[in-house]
């Protein structure tokens, strides 16, 4: 019995026509549909994936090395058989391919999945179908946009593979370790590969983010006033801002370092002796200097990923209570708060690195004060699917676990923030566990939300429930397994970045505790590739979509053609007469935002 | 072979999940969409309930495993850790407390409000008390929390007492170097340049070099130079004056609840009251092996993991002994300098012993 014919037995009937294109269309090769395309849908699609290729590798790194966390004793041959001596030696990962193993997993997951593939894939997606738009401000920029992407990712594979290893130093690559090749052999040929390819990844997101700006602020449809937007392309359009204004600062702390690097400048390089080399010239310089250039970047960062997932499960979350989001002002409020507050707050990733302490409890303010609208954005949720009318569609229970994780995650970072407990916490698995659920899980639950519930749109197909069901269940009790007991580790100060901690009389007790973590670790990642199986079968075999409107959204992207074209509407874009979350409202399950207001409609 | 056998397991329980998951497809489109779609509904608004339940047990469970593997069922070991652990309980109770409240609402309301045939939605676009509400109250919350976490903020980071014993702490590529100021209470001056790692690892400047600019500095030829562990008395506050030779480090003290970067370049400050012995502390955890380990806590290269350096707190008395016993770091680089070997001939040691009893008061009074 074929796929096809049980699925689809009923279907002819009322199957899309997609005879009729618009003047848009014209005849595309191969190469100009599916490689070099300049549709955003389609360059959605390529960060997509490649975003997720990425996801499978980092996740896989984090494997590895918890392998050696939960196994430190045991050996295995057959790593070795895969991996090469370089990275295995005697059956043992070895303490530089640890350190190589958890540097390019933080560097990856930060940037090349929950950066260029969540904002890379939402933005591109959804900008110009929700807020009625042919297309990006500049294809071409896109289009740019994802090649550099792809270059930076072809550039960070690359240096997997050079003789002294890639970079080992962390993802936050601090100068002076990053610096000098002589402290570290990760620092050689592999951290001058992952400068630029980190360099192009910044071309790459300030060509896009320019991209999304120009786009929501110039390019909606009529009646698509800003505060009819969905809160998805608000949240689009403040990471676009946070990106745009704090990734040349970046940029210009990686110029300093490649300097100091090759050219023999002393920004970051002060009274350095290095073993086995002797005393370095350098005088002068401040490493503490990289640490503000790289945290004004990387504190906003946090938010370039955790926005665009706020964005998409507070639509998703609407949409699926079948009830409007709660407070739509104060949720655009809120997001703004953050924005602004990402910026000011960059400091507090360095109360104990001999900061002034005064200057640091200026920091401790402004961090704790986003607390503020993150809890709006909480208790904003919780109203919105009380007394609601919910279906647990995939991407409604990714949005219900996002919100668990985010209150979970998010009030770890009131003990981090106040510096006088960050002097206990810091660089302990205390911080391990907050990132990793409030940013790390989080956003990927937001990303999963936006992939289940904006997929019949991508594809024309529905991904598999069971299969989705199974995905969500395991991740999000997984997740918890995974990074709850490492609170416990990080107040007993068990620092972070430790290779092995049996010589440690503070820290071995939890020989027991990293070993049942790094299996459940394991399960959870063996089901994110069930998830991928999901993923990569139901584009080519999955149940065909037959309404234009499967979630009965309000939103524009569900106007349009089930497999749009190049252009998104045949015909001529729809015009907005209301805001985007019309549910429930007198005693109508839902509004459409085409959908003129009447004369009798009630006012909220 | 159990590689291909696993492999093969896993591959067989992809398939089986992958089966079920395509008939249940199967089974959905044969029975009616709508109609499976509210039975599924029903499933996951009863796991949602479920997951709640078993999440809060799982916490208490977690918590009754792992409570007494962390530091805080004992008593911190400094003055500053004891405000640190309030500090910290105060936090827990308020996050405890939102986090139990916010986590039951969500999954609560999940599972009471999933779809119903009968329930028609309640259509409520905002209300401006609520959303003050929720704005103000966590501002309330969070002003307590800051008055207290700066109030112990500008105590941790201002000025150590007067009476507080200086030593100077410098990190390098993978371990410690400790260095005390002798019988002058004055750190001799140091340059990087002149470091050699055989017999002057912080490069003290005690030679004349025209090259560098540099003149010997005497008050560098009494200070105490060890490795590895480091003295401090009970009671008695220490100020530790923290450098690096090479990368940045971090000086890490879980058990006094203290933590600062050991920058190049940039000396960083960090002063602590230790409250027990480590005898007394091997008495309080019931461990025969504790020590006070000094954890390096920030990345720094290959050997990261076992930069390991120990604090031996002990009494007054076991330090004056420990400290007599120490010969200047000069005086071992350029043993023909020693008086006390000089006249070993003639006379016995006790000069040696008197050298390093006024050393002991100096350190003492600094």
């Amino acid at each position: 019995m074929s796929n096809e014919a049980v699925l689809h037995a009923h279907e002819a009937a009322v199957h899309q026509v997609h005879g009729d294109h618009h003047e848009h269309h014209h005849h595309e090769t191969f190469i100009t549909k599916y490689v070099f395309s300049m549709d955003h849908k389609m360059i959605a699609k390529q960060f997509l994936i490649t975003g997720m290729v990425w996801a499978v590798l980092g996740g896989l790194m984090s494997v590895l090395f918890r392998i050696q966390l939960g196994y430190p004793d045991a050996h295995f041959p057959w790593l070795q058989d895969i991996l090469g001596k370089w990275w295995v030696q005697d059956g043992r990962i070895t303490p530089q391919a640890y350190y190589a193993l958890v540097t390019t997993h933080g560097t990856v997951l930060v940037f090349f999945v929950l950066t260029a593939g969540l904002s890379g894939t939402f933005a591109n997606f959804l900008i110009p179908l929700q807020v009625g738009a042919r297309d990006m401000a500049s294809p071409f920029m896109n289009m740019l946009s994802y090649w550099f992407f792809f270059t930076a990712s072809l550039v960070m594979l690359s240096s997997m593979f050079v003789e002294t290893g890639p970079f080992s130093g962390g993802w936050t690559a601090y100068p002076p370790l990053s610096a000098l090749g002589d402290a570290s052999p990760g620092s050689k040929t592999g951290m001058d590969l992952w400068l630029i390819a980190m360099a192009l990844f910044v071309i790459s997101s300030l060509l896009g983010g320019l991209n999304y700006i120009a786009t929501v602020l110039n390019m909606r449809t009529k009646g698509m006033s800003m505060t009819r937007m969905p809160l998805t392309i608000w949240a689009l359009f403040f990471t676009a801002v946070l990106g745009v204004l704090s990734f040349p600062v970046l940029f210009s702390g990686f110029i300093l370092l490649i300097f100091d690097r090759n050219f023999g400048t002393s920004f970051y390089l002060s009274d350095i002796f290095v073993n086995g080399v002797g005393a370095l010239p350098n005088e002068g310089g401040s490493a503490i200097l990289y640490q503000h250039l790289f945290w004004f970047l990387g504190h906003p960062e946090v938010y370039i990923i955790l926005l665009p997932a706020m964005g998409m499960v507070s639509e998703i979350l609407s949409t699926n209570a079948r009830k409007p989001i709660f407070g739509y002002m104060a949720m655009i409020g809120s997001l703004f708060a953050i924005a602004v507050l990402a910026f000011l707050v960059w400091a507090h990733h360095m109360f104990v690195t001999g900061l002034n302490p005064f200057l640091g409890s200026i920091f401790v303010l402004l961090t704790l004060l986003i607390a503020v609208p993150s809890a709006i954005k909480v208790f904003n949720w919780l109203t919105t699917i009380w007394r609601g009318n919910i279906r647990f569609t995939p991407g409604m229970l990714f949005a219900i676990g996002f919100v668990s994780l985010f209150i979970s995650g998010g009030l770890t970072g009131i003990w981090l923030g106040n510096s006088a407990l960050d002097i206990h916490l810091h660089d302990t698995y205390f911080v391990i566990a907050h990132f990793h659920i409030v940013m790390g899980v989080a956003s990927m639950f937001g990303m999963f939300a936006g992939i289940y519930h904006w997929f019949p749109k991508m594809y024309g197909r529905y991904l598999n429930n069971t299969l989705a069901y199974i995905h969500f269940w395991v991740t999000i009790a997984g997740a918890y397994m995974i990074f709850w007991p490492m609170h416990y580790e990080g107040l007993a100060g068990m620092p972070r970045r430790y290779y092995d901690y049996s010589i440690w009389e503070s820290f071995k007790q939890f020989a027991d505790l990293n070993r049942f973590i790094s299996t459940i670790a394991i399960i959870v990642f063996a089901t994110q590739l069930l998830f991928l199986f999901n993923f990569f079968y139901s584009i080519f075999k999955g149940r065909k979509v037959t309404q234009q409107n499967p979630w009965n959204s309000n939103t524009l992207e569900w106007t349009t053609p089930i497999r749009p074209g190049h252009g998104n509407w045949p015909g001529e874009i729809p015009e907005v007469h209301r805001w985007a979350y019309d549910y429930g409202k007198d005693g109508r399950d839902f509004i459409p935002q085409t959908e003129p207001i009447g004369a009798d409609e009630s006012h909220h | 072979m159990t590689m291909f056998l696993t492999i093969a397991v896993i591959v067989l329980v992809f398939l089986v999940i992958f089966q079920i998951a395509k008939a249940s497809e199967y089974v959905a489109v044969l029975k009616g969409e709508e109609n499976s779609r509210k039975q599924t509904n029903k499933i996951n608004g009863f796991l949602m309930i479920g997951f709640l339940v078993l999440g809060l047990i799982g916490v208490w469970y977690c918590n009754d495993a792992l409570y007494k593997k962390t530091l805080l069922p004992l008593d911190a070991a400094s003055v500053q850790g004891e405000r640190v652990d309030s500090m910290l309980w105060v936090t827990l109770a308020v996050t405890g407390l939102v986090f139990i409240i916010t986590q039951i609402l969500l999954f609560y309301f999940a599972y009471k409000y999933q779809e119903s045939d009968k329930r028609k939605v309640f259509y409520f676009p905002h209300n401006n008390k609520l959303e003050v509400l929720w704005t103000v109250v966590p501002a309330i919350a969070l002003t307590v929390l800051v008055v207290i976490g700066l109030r112990n903020w500008f105590y941790f980071t201002g000025d150590a007492p007067d009476n507080a014993m200086k030593i100077e702490v410098t990190g390098k590529q993978f371990g410690w170097i400790f260095r005390y100021p002798g019988k002058d209470g004055v750190f001799g001056k140091k340059y990087y340049k002149v470091i050699d790692p055989a017999s002057n690892s912080i490069g003290l400047v005690w030679k004349d070099n025209a090259e560098l600019n540099l003149k010997d500095d005497p008050a560098s030829h009494d200070d105490i130079v060890n490795e590895q562990t480091m003295y401090v008395v009970k009671g008695k506050p220490v100020k530790l004056i923290i450098g690096s030779r090479d990368v940045i480090h971090d000086v890490g003290l879980s058990q006094f609840r203290m933590k600062m970067d050991a920058v190049p370049g940039i000396p960083t400050t960090m002063w602590f009251t230790p409250k027990y012995t480590t005898a007394e502390m091997k008495k309080i955890t019931g461990n025969e092996n504790f020590q006070y380990e000094i954890s390096c806590d920030q990345m720094c290269g290959n050997g990261h993991y076992s930069m390991k350096g120990v604090i031996e707190v002990v009494t007054q008395e076991e330090f004056d002994m420990w400290m007599a016993k120490q010969t200047p770091y000069y005086l071992q680089a350029f043993p023909d300098k020693d008086p006390s070997k000089q006249k070993a001939d003639s006379t016995t040691a006790k000069p040696a012993v008197a050298n390093a009893a006024t050393m002991l008061k100096a350190v003492a009074k600094n």
